[in-house]
């Protein structure tokens, strides 16, 4: 019962699948894909682990279904450094200790990527709002805030690069 | 994601969704006709509530209609004095939309309130209004503005005025085979003021209690009209009308809004996990004054 | 030592590949025939169980099997888990059954588990499976639960009590009857939970041609985990190997050996097939531990110059269904109340209460939190009482440094006598204070005051017992490639462990931390371990790595002089490379000195030489390492809506010497998130069934990035004696008084209104309710 054709870009590439259409698309990408690098922290929608981009906008990978995804155009974790470079924010996170466990991190670096996208130069509060989407169990989010607003800074000082973050 | 749905009955494991055939219709009137021809079938929006209620098999379907593809039904347009929204709208979309700062400002105060802006850049106008979750923002906002909603079906488009939309407790007074096409919030008169005020745990969270308020103030200081809705509190948003009625044709002052404020008692406010109805009750007093005195100073009056 | 790596702020090394998404969670590991469990769970707190219908369930297609207790092999099928930490104290030493055997006694304890092609497949066949209860009354509240004659939470037991202990010492009959003021306080500390981002996961393969049984589990705890599998299933340890790859958080609970890692490999032995099972976030509210929820009736004694005298009291805990981890967790609360403080006499009466709820067991401060609170919020009344500064009834009472070590008088939950071997409480109290402007903060609020906001300041001390025993082990070994591989027991849920060790390592060896191979949380890489919890693995593991590297440092100086025919004194080794500070420097590199360490096939080797470059040492720790700290919590309440915000968080902390500051800051900047969620939020609600309220991230609130402020640390570093290292454990520090310093901020916000508060969390709604019962909205709804 339910099985759909979709056929989705991940990452600049393009994967047509027939699947379950119940299949969530955070299982679609870490199973199908083996994209894991997405994380599944709740699956109800509030811990925004499996947070991805769709179309360039963020959203959560356990509320869609991979059929919705037909069509559409899906940034995930491994596409923020697909020749192995770390980006300005994945950097930053290095040097601002924005991780422990790592697990919540790839949708950390979704929803950053995303706020620095559209605020070039966000206050801590706009980083911080930005992040009420994201829990964060381990480092009390002081790294992760360090992190965004020092990568902010670091991408205002050098050539602006679309979808450089 | 929704936490009105308590836990109980003999599933405690499910998080992934029972089967369903998936449809995609890209004509509006395909969709109508889905609807009206499918059994056990729900409409799929932003997802952002039935999704997580899907995964919890709390909401069991067996056909899902996905509206996402269904370009007409997104946008905004000025209609006859009213700011017309199209359902499959995006809250984020709405929440940056100049037309909708200009036009309805509450409903672009409200917006920052309602989740976070992963879930904004799902959710849609159209699937908050019928998923209909009393602590829910913009349903306050409809029923602040007396909007009126475009319910769609293969028997045509029927207008419902937001005071008869909500029902009860996550009911509507939509038809099983209707769908939201629209809603048209009437715009006030430029220059009127607004005010919203939620107390919610966390940022994003559902509000234990919320009031919206919009006043229109004369140039003699006097209320032409007022609208105060409370929402958190009761099964739907609920309008204060005595609040209303106390501050309409009236000078605006302090005392004033103390009056409308306290006018905002509520009899049975509802008490769940979140909060009991006396903390509600509290609550939409102090917020109604909140929201009132920021309407009243945007209306340019210092009360 | 020099400070080329140690003490370093030092960039993780695991970093990198966790934030391109190459992170290894159970989850990811993906293994040719894989096969996904789901368990079957009771809804109901206490019932008996009167049989299950698998039929329907088992034609469903992709469903490979349903297994209940009977289905479990010996002697798993009817053994109890084992009890990881016996007690004499504990009368009823009760665990569970892998799944449940008779009689289910919590909602969410495992009765069978079915095996399908998909996760999907296999929720839909444990939907189908129909399990007959036999619904029991159940126990919630364990004030009641404590009481004779109310319903047992077992229904063979006719006691609910698991446990009273007393711990005392001095006379406090004397104390109290003589003292100038003795003041009482009830207190009440919520239930909550670790929450994890990832949770609980277990994958479990059987290759037949080794016949080795290979387990991926998110644990803490993986050779503990590997002896009771090994126990549970008749398997000899050799064949069994446990490993926790990358696992996303622990704080405590994922130190308890679950059912599921007992039951996961059951399956996957009798299907033959690998089997995965990732608990879902519900299943980890209903089955993961949890802790708190300790009723405290407790009263101090002091003279008039607010000199403490005494303090006694009685203690309610409520453990849940069963007690997998003895009554360690109220031992701690117990033996954590007199703290930084000359207490001269005390006694604390402690009943362990058996409730139908999940167990309780440790959690990120395991007790201590609670024992904080506890004293705090009795120093802050009589402070109050006696209008004295709380920060001056604090130094009157607080250990001095010169009497280190200090023997408090109790016996620790180590086995050893409770002595502080280290401190300087009074300069870290000071040194908190400064930092957070405590002096100037009743200017602050009188200004803000003015403005119409409430804010308000708290402050709380402790000392918390890390660095437990019994050991942690750690292999040094130098590779013929040059690397220096390292192995150990301990485990990593991001606490950056890989980092710290090989900081210690490549200090001694001499080598670059790039050239450092940890494997950590591998039972096949070293025969010994234990694993996370107490705050241990810096003070354990890193003493090991200490231990180990430098014994290889002897060998690699001894073999180098050899070959390079100088002395040994002559030898310098820097970058795994050992130079001779003679001559023309010859050199030679670690990786051939490896070469030459494996000798020649035949040959017998120079006298005093081993084979190969390595070592392996076990510290053994005398007893706990004890760190301290102060927190100073700055407030601001909304006294209409009762809503607090955290302004404001300093610490002063005491982890020894740090050995890599950036972990060490991390470490406690995340443990006060985890005590401001326990102050504010994170309450784990049931209801008069003991069925549980708050089973979502929507209903159980973890704190948010917009609720926890960016702390100020301090660093006080007074070295520990007692281990090589002269550190202390750093991971529970900033959660345990956080509670305690923000409950006291609120009620110093709410000072103009005389309001007292003696609970956490401490809700918004509570605020407004007492600020009510005082009167306070008669004048707020006036101005």
């Amino acid at each position: 019962m339910g099985k759909q054709a979709t056929r989705v870009m991940v990452n600049g590439k393009s994967y047509a699948r027939v699947v379950d259409a119940r299949l969530t698309l955070a299982d679609f990408l870490r199973h199908e894909l083996n994209l894991t690098g997405t994380h599944l922290g709740c699956e109800h929608g509030v811990c925004g682990a499996c947070t991805v981009l769709v179309d360039g906008r963020t959203a959560r990978s356990c509320l869609m279904f991979a059929v919705q995804a037909n069509g559409c155009a899906v940034t995930t974790v491994e596409g923020l450094a697909p020749d192995g470079q770390l980006s300005v924010l994945q950097q930053a996170f290095i040097d601002n200790h924005g991780l422990q466990c790592g697990f919540c991190t790839p949708g950390m670096l979704m929803t950053l990527t995303e706020l620095l996208g559209d605020t070039p130069e966000p206050s801590e509060q706009d980083v911080r709002e930005a992040l009420t989407g994201n829990l964060c169990r381990c480092t009390g989010y002081a790294g992760i805030v360090a992190a965004a607003l020092d990568a902010a800074q670091r991408l205002r000082g050098t050539v602006a690069k679309p979808g450089s973050p | 994601m929704d936490r009105r749905v308590e836990p109980g009955g003999d599933d405690v494991g499910p998080m992934k969704p029972a089967p369903f055939e998936y449809h995609a219709p890209r004509q509006l009137k395909d969709a109508a006709e889905l609807l009206a021809r499918l059994p056990n079938a729900k409409l799929l929006a932003g997802g952002q509530s039935l999704v997580p209620m899907m995964n919890f098999r709390y909401v069991i379907v067996d056909h899902l209609i996905d509206l996402g593809g269904l370009d007409e039904l997104r946008g905004t347009a000025v209609v006859d004095g009213a700011l017309r929204i199209g359902a499959m709208t995006r809250q984020r979309d709405l929440e940056f939309s100049p037309e909708v700062a200009r036009q309805c400002p509450l409903l672009a105060e409200a917006l920052r309130h309602v989740g976070h802006r992963q879930t904004r850049n799902r959710g849609t106008m159209g699937g908050s209004l019928a998923h209909a979750d009393p602590a829910a923002e913009l349903p306050a906002v409809c029923a602040a503005y007396d909007a009126t909603v475009h319910a769609l079906s293969v028997r045509g488009i029927r207008q419902i005025a937001f005071r008869e939309f909500c029902t009860g407790f996550m009911a509507t007074a939509l038809a099983p085979d209707e769908m939201i096409a629209a809603v048209d919030l009437p715009i006030w008169r430029l220059g009127h003021g607004h005010g919203f005020h939620e107390f919610a745990r966390r940022q994003g969270d559902f509000a234990i209690a919320g009031a919206a308020a919009l006043l229109d103030v004369g140039a003699d200081n006097v209320v032409r009209r007022a609208a105060l809705t409370l929402f958190g509190v009761a099964a739907s948003p609920l309008r204060v009308e005595a609040a209303e009625a106390q501050l309409a044709g009236k000078p605006l002052d302090a005392a004033a809004i103390r009056a409308a404020a306290a006018a905002a008692w509520l009899i049975a406010p509802i008490s769940d996990i979140h909060a009991g109805g006396e903390y509600r009750r509290h609550l939409a007093q102090v917020l109604s004054a909140r929201a009132l005195n920021d309407a009243a100073r945007r209306a340019g009056v210092e009360a | 030592m020099g400070a080329k790596h140690f003490g370093a702020r030092v960039t993780r090394l695991e970093d990198p590949a966790l934030l391109a998404g190459r992170g290894r969670f159970v989850d990811d590991v993906k293994l040719p025939g894989l096969l996904h469990a789901c368990f079957v769970r009771s809804p109901h707190a206490h019932a008996k169980l009167r049989g299950c219908d698998a039929r329907a369930a088992l034609i469903m297609p992709g469903v490979h099997a349903v297994m209940t207790a009977d289905d479990l092999p010996e002697p798993m099928r009817d053994t109890p888990l084992p009890l990881l930490l016996p007690n004499p104290a504990l009368n009823v030493p009760r665990t569970q059954t892998a799944l449940a055997r008779g009689e289910v006694c919590y909602v969410g304890q495992a009765v069978a588990v079915v095996v399908a092609d998909t996760r999907y497949i296999a929720e839909d066949a444990a939907a189908a499976l129909v399990v007959h209860y036999e619904v029991l009354p159940a126990v919630a509240d364990c004030r009641a639960a404590a009481e004779d004659g109310g319903p047992g939470a077992h229904s063979d037991l006719t006691t609910n009590v698991a446990s009273t202990f007393s711990l005392a010492y001095g006379d406090t009959d004397a104390a109290f009857a003589d003292a100038a003021h003795v003041f009482r306080e009830e207190l009440w500390q919520h239930r909550g939970g670790g929450m994890a981002i990832e949770t609980r996961a277990v994958l479990a393969h059987h290759e037949p041609v080794s016949d080795l049984l290979t387990v991926w589990s998110g644990t803490q705890t993986p050779h503990i985990g590997r002896r009771m599998l090994a126990d549970l299933i008749g398997r000899d340890l050799q064949s069994i190997r446990v490993i926790a790859p990358d696992v996303g958080g622990g704080f405590g609970p994922k130190a308890i050996f679950y059912p599921e890692e007992a039951v996961i490999p059951a399956a996957a032995l009798k299907l033959g097939r690998p089997v995965k099972w990732i608990e879902d976030r519900r299943e980890h509210f209903l089955c993961a531990t949890q802790e708190r929820d300790q009723y405290w009736d407790v009263a101090i004694a002091v003279d008039g110059e607010a000199k403490i005298l005494g303090v006694r009291g009685r203690m309610l805990h409520d453990t849940g269904a069963y007690v997998p981890w003895g009554i360690v967790m109220p031992y701690i609360a117990a033996s954590t109340v007199p703290g930084p403080y000359v207490v001269p006499s005390y006694r604390l009466e402690t009943v362990v209460v058996l409730t139908n709820k999940v167990p309780t067991t440790p959690v990120r401060g395991a007790g201590r939190p609670q024992a904080v609170f506890a004293m705090e919020r009795l120093i802050d009344r009589v402070a109050r009482e006696l209008k004295i500064d709380r920060t001056e009834v604090r130094r009157r009472n607080l250990i001095q440094p010169e009497q280190m070590p200090y023997e408090v008088g109790l016996m620790f939950r180590d086995g050893k006598p409770l002595v502080y071997d280290s401190g300087d409480y009074p300069r870290g109290q000071d040194k908190a204070l400064a930092l957070a402007g405590y002096d100037d903060f009743r200017e602050r609020q009188e200004a803000a005051l003015e403005q119409g906001r409430f804010i308000g300041i708290g402050l709380a001390n402790y000392v918390e017992g890390t660095g437990l025993g019994p050991f942690e082990g750690v292999t040094v070994r130098v590779l013929p490639s040059g690397k220096v591989a390292v192995a150990t027991g301990a485990t990593s849920q991001g606490q950056g462990t890989r980092t710290t060790l090989s900081q210690i390592v490549a200090e001694e060896v001499g080598c670059r931390l790039d050239d450092v191979v940890m494997t950590v949380g591998d039972t096949a890489a070293i025969s010994q371990g234990i694993g996370a919890f107490a705050s241990r693995q810096a003070v354990n593991a890193g003493s090991s790595a200490h231990v180990a590297g430098q014994a290889v440092r002897q060998q690699l100086i001894a073999l180098a002089a050899r070959a390079l025919g100088v002395q040994e004194t002559d030898i310098d080794l820097e970058d795994g490379v050992a130079t001779a500070q003679r001559g023309n420097k010859p050199s030679i590199a670690f990786g051939d000195l490896a070469r030459l360490a494996q000798g020649i096939p035949g040959v017998s080797l120079p006298a005093g030489q081993s084979a190969g470059i390595e070592h392996t040492a076990y510290y053994t720790p005398t007893q706990a390492a004890y760190c301290s700290g102060t927190h100073v919590a700055e407030v601001q309440v909304d006294a209409m809506t009762g809503g607090v915000k955290v302004l404001r968080y300093t610490v002063a902390h005491d982890s020894g010497r740090v050995i890599n500051p950036l972990i060490v800051d991390g470490q406690v900047q995340g443990g006060v998130a985890h005590g401001i969620g326990n102050a504010l939020l994170e309450w784990m609600q049931y209801d008069a069934n003991a069925q549980p309220l708050t089973t979502s991230f929507a209903d159980y609130m973890l704190p948010m990035a917009t609720d926890v402020p960016t702390c100020a640390i301090a660093h006080v570093e007074t070295v520990n004696p007692l281990n090589p290292l002269g550190v202390k454990g750093a991971g529970e520090g900033g959660t345990i008084p956080a509670p305690a310093a923000i409950v006291a901020a609120v009620e110093d916000a709410l000072s103009p209104f005389g309001v007292r508060f003696a609970e956490m969390p401490l809700t918004p709604e509570r605020i407004v309710a007492t600020l009510r019962a005082a009167g306070a909205y008669d004048r707020l709804f006036a101005g």
